[in-house]
């Protein structure tokens, strides 16, 4: 009924939506929409820069600068990986996880934030269980904020480390981005899109450099509403036509902790959806699969396709420290200018 | 009782049909004469209020509001909440049952009536339709109307069972009361913080579909008309959707009484408000898509809606500085409603100004049968809005009477200044 609302007859003028205050810092990171392809080709190229560097340079980037790692959810990768991307920077890191600090005894987020700046912290990497949460955050500290997942939200740094992951398949040498750097390259994001961050961040992002991103899934896990998130973006439920287009398959896990009441088939989803080499084999031979893990074996993907050549899953992982310590780097030095897309 | 005479004022009265210059003489609390300029008589040692180039109108009437007392008195109390409402030209509201404790009793109905409570204009408390408003058990609705009710509802905690519902339905009919529906189907909404739609799925945050209203709204007119009783009165609250406004639509065309209020939120604003998790843009029902919107505006000129109501809802600045999915639905909503719709729908949308005062007086005084309100006919009380019509300002939320600062227009351009606020014969608010 919605969709077929009565038309209005007359011509209306209506009060405009304000633009958006954000982000407030300008070393912040909240969404890959706050990065210009000129400053995600400065992230890329100082990523590749800082990795080869003497460690013992390195370390005096931002050496004794406080950073604090805000932690809501569980996590290895994106924890570990800020984490030895600040130190590896001379940074001194501090870890405040949900579960063993005072957020235990109802302090909110707001006052967490107030509290880590009043200690030193000079910049919050923070990953949250809310969508949103970096933003309030930031409003309220001001402070640089990286987000490290939000909720259902976003996973800039995820589609950064991505992003580094195909182009040194598909564009080796390549460091810099343009609007056509992608052109011709299909990324296919398959599974549990709904709850997913990692493929909100990627299918803002990469559409921007000319991909075609497809959205693979049950109706349960991908709502039609999601071709409407952006440009570049189409729905295709059959997994196999879906891979004969595809040079990227990104494989999803099914968030377990996110689904809120909803029940799902898993032997039909595996049937439908799982990635197994014969899949891999008959229709996308040649395209890199990706996961931003944690992977569940023998569910959105067989264990022969996660440790198959065709599998850059650990090179993701590498690419992450590489990347957060461009963001990081990026947080502490950035100068105040419009640096928004 | 005071005396008081509003000379020169231009008297727009839509409940008795009057557009033209007049002085009024207000006495003991009533309208006690209306004449033609200078015509009045036996006014003598009356104060005057020189309503020269001013609008005079019937108090405004907000059937939809949270004054938080009992028990939330740190958002709002009677006292504040009323302060706000005859800030914003308001001399009578409704006031919500969803305090703590749940008004389902005589005893906190009449509570809430006390003079102790320091009302600056005139409470309507609106009762629970059933015990506690978990939606099992009906209370006593000739009880709690002798206390004061004017109406049934379990306002934010819809009633689901049609069983529980058909029976809200005819037992409030037998009494003369009407039932209020916050129409949702909380089962199609759980967990969700905002309009379904690209918008939530872009931010990440679970939507509540637009039929979650209308279905509700749907069931609801399917119970009224298999009731077959004329005397039953279904009002929707805060209608958002364009099918929910369809189907009340159809009913009114089959002969039910169905009545419905849209919020001037819900005319105005978007889902694409929320920007980046603005907590001050969360409410129940959420802010929808631009069709429902405008579907909402349509519904407004075309004579559907039957009330502005505002849904006034504080909450305190720490409760909504949150994460969006646990902030607090709610707004505030009495000191901007008549600035709202004089810029948009008078201004911008050229709805006669007759009209936006009677969705805001006249219909929703009808609706609710609020005898002696929503006109200024003599002998009705004497509750006077006087305002500006063509000042513009700007709403700055921290100036507010209201104790909560949550309003999505802040900053906002208003047309419509209130000059004078009277509430039974005591002026409640003057502009400075």
């Amino acid at each position: 009924m919605t969709a077929t609302a009565t038309p209005v007859r007359r011509q209306l003028h209506l009060p405009p939506v304000a633009p958006s205050p954000f982000p407030y810092n300008p070393g912040s990171l909240l969404s890959v929409q706050d990065l210009t392809l000129e400053g995600i080709s400065q992230l890329l190229s100082r990523a590749t820069v800082l990795e080869a560097m003497d460690p013992l340079e390195r370390d005096r980037i931002l050496l004794k600068r406080r950073i604090a790692l805000l932690f809501y959810e569980s996590s290895t990768r994106t924890r570990t990986s800020f984490e030895l991307a600040a130190k590896s920077l001379g940074a001194d890191t501090t870890l405040v996880s949900s579960l063993s600090s005072s957020i235990e005894k109802g302090e909110t987020l707001k006052d967490t934030g107030l509290t880590l700046r009043a200690l030193g912290a000079e910049a919050i990497i923070l990953r949250h269980n809310s969508s949103g949460a970096p933003w309030l955050l930031e409003a309220e500290t001001r402070l640089p904020v990286l987000n490290a997942g939000d909720g259902m939200h976003e996973h800039p740094t995820q589609a950064l480390l991505d992003l580094r992951t195909m182009l040194q398949h598909l564009r080796p040498g390549v460091d810099t981005v343009a609007t056509d750097t992608l052109a011709g390259v299909t990324v296919t994001i398959v599974g549990d899109i709904l709850h997913s961050r990692v493929a909100r961040s990627n299918m803002l992002l990469l559409p921007r450099l000319g991909a075609r991103v497809i959205l693979c899934g049950p109706a349960q896990f991908l709502p039609e509403a999601a071709a409407n998130a952006g440009p570049g973006i189409t729905v295709e439920r059959d997994f196999e036509a879906a891979l004969r287009a595809s040079q990227v398959v990104m494989m999803l896990r099914i968030q377990a902790e996110r689904l809120a009441g909803m029940q799902i088939d898993l032997e039909q989803y595996k049937t439908a959806y799982q990635l197994t080499g014969q899949r891999l084999a008959e229709h996308a031979a040649q395209a890199v699969v990706l996961h931003p893990g944690p992977i569940i074996r023998g569910l959105e993907l067989t264990a022969g396709v996660a440790d198959g050549p065709q599998s850059a899953i650990l090179e993701q992982v590498k690419n992450g420290v590489a990347i957060r310590m461009a963001v990081v780097e990026r947080a502490l030095t950035a100068q105040k200018q419009g640096g928004r897309a | 009782m005071t005396a008081l005479v509003i000379r020169g004022g231009h008297l727009i009265d839509p409940g008795a049909g009057v557009d033209a210059p007049k002085d009024i003489f207000l006495k003991d609390g009533r309208v006690a004469e209306v004449a033609a300029p200078g015509k009045l008589k036996g006014t003598n040692g009356a104060e005057v209020v020189d309503a020269a180039g001013l609008t005079v109108a019937p108090g405004l009437i907000d059937i939809h509001v949270h004054l938080r007392e009992p028990g939330q008195g740190y958002k709002e109390t009677i006292a504040s909440g009323t302060a706000a409402a005859a800030a914003g030209g308001f001399t009578s509201v409704a006031a919500m049952p969803n305090t703590v404790p749940v008004n389902d009793s005589p005893e906190v109905t009449r509570w809430m009536l006390a003079p102790e409570r320091g009302a600056k204009v005139r409470v309507y408390p609106i009762a629970a339709a059933t015990r506690g408003s978990k939606g099992e058990t009906l209370n006593d609705f000739a009880a709690l109307k002798a206390a004061g009710a004017v109406a049934v509802t379990d306002d934010g905690h819809p009633i689901l069972k049609d069983g529980v519902m058909r029976e809200t339905l005819a037992a409030a009919a037998r009494v003369g009361l009407s039932v209020i529906q916050h129409a949702e189907d909380t089962r199609m909404t759980q967990g969700a913080s905002m309009n379904a739609g690209p918008m939530a799925f872009k931010l990440g945050l679970r939507g509540m579909p637009a039929e979650a209203e209308s279905s509700l709204v749907e069931r609801d007119i399917r119970l009224v008309t298999e009731l077959r009783d004329a005397r039953v009165h279904l009002h929707v609250a805060h209608t958002s959707t364009a099918a929910a406004v369809a189907a009340v639509r159809q009913a009114r065309r089959n002969g039910l009484r169905v009545t419905c209020e849209v919020a001037p939120h819900h005319f105005l604003l978007t889902d694409e408000h929320v920007g980046f998790y603005n907590t001050n843009a969360k409410m129940n029902p959420p802010l929808r898509s631009a069709a429902d919107r405008d579907a909402m505006i349509e519904a407004i000129l075309d004579g559907v809606v039957d009330a502005i109501a505002t849904d006034h809802a504080p909450h305190a600045t720490h409760e909504k500085e949150v994460e969006f999915e646990n902030a607090p639905n709610g707004i505030t909503g009495l000191e901007t409603a008549l600035g709202l719709c004089l810029r948009w729908l008078h201004k911008e949308w050229k709805l006669p100004l007759g009209r936006v005062l009677s969705l805001l007086s006249a219909q929703p005084a009808a609706l609710l049968g609020l005898k002696g309100r929503g006109t200024l006919a003599v002998g009705s009380f004497a509750d006077v809005v006087i305002f500006d019509p063509k000042a513009e300002w700007t709403y700055s939320a921290k100036e507010t009477r209201s104790k909560s600062h949550n309003t999505p227009f802040d900053g906002w351009t208003m047309q419509g200044k209130v000059r004078w606020t009277i509430s039974e014969g005591r002026i409640a608010y003057v502009s400075q």
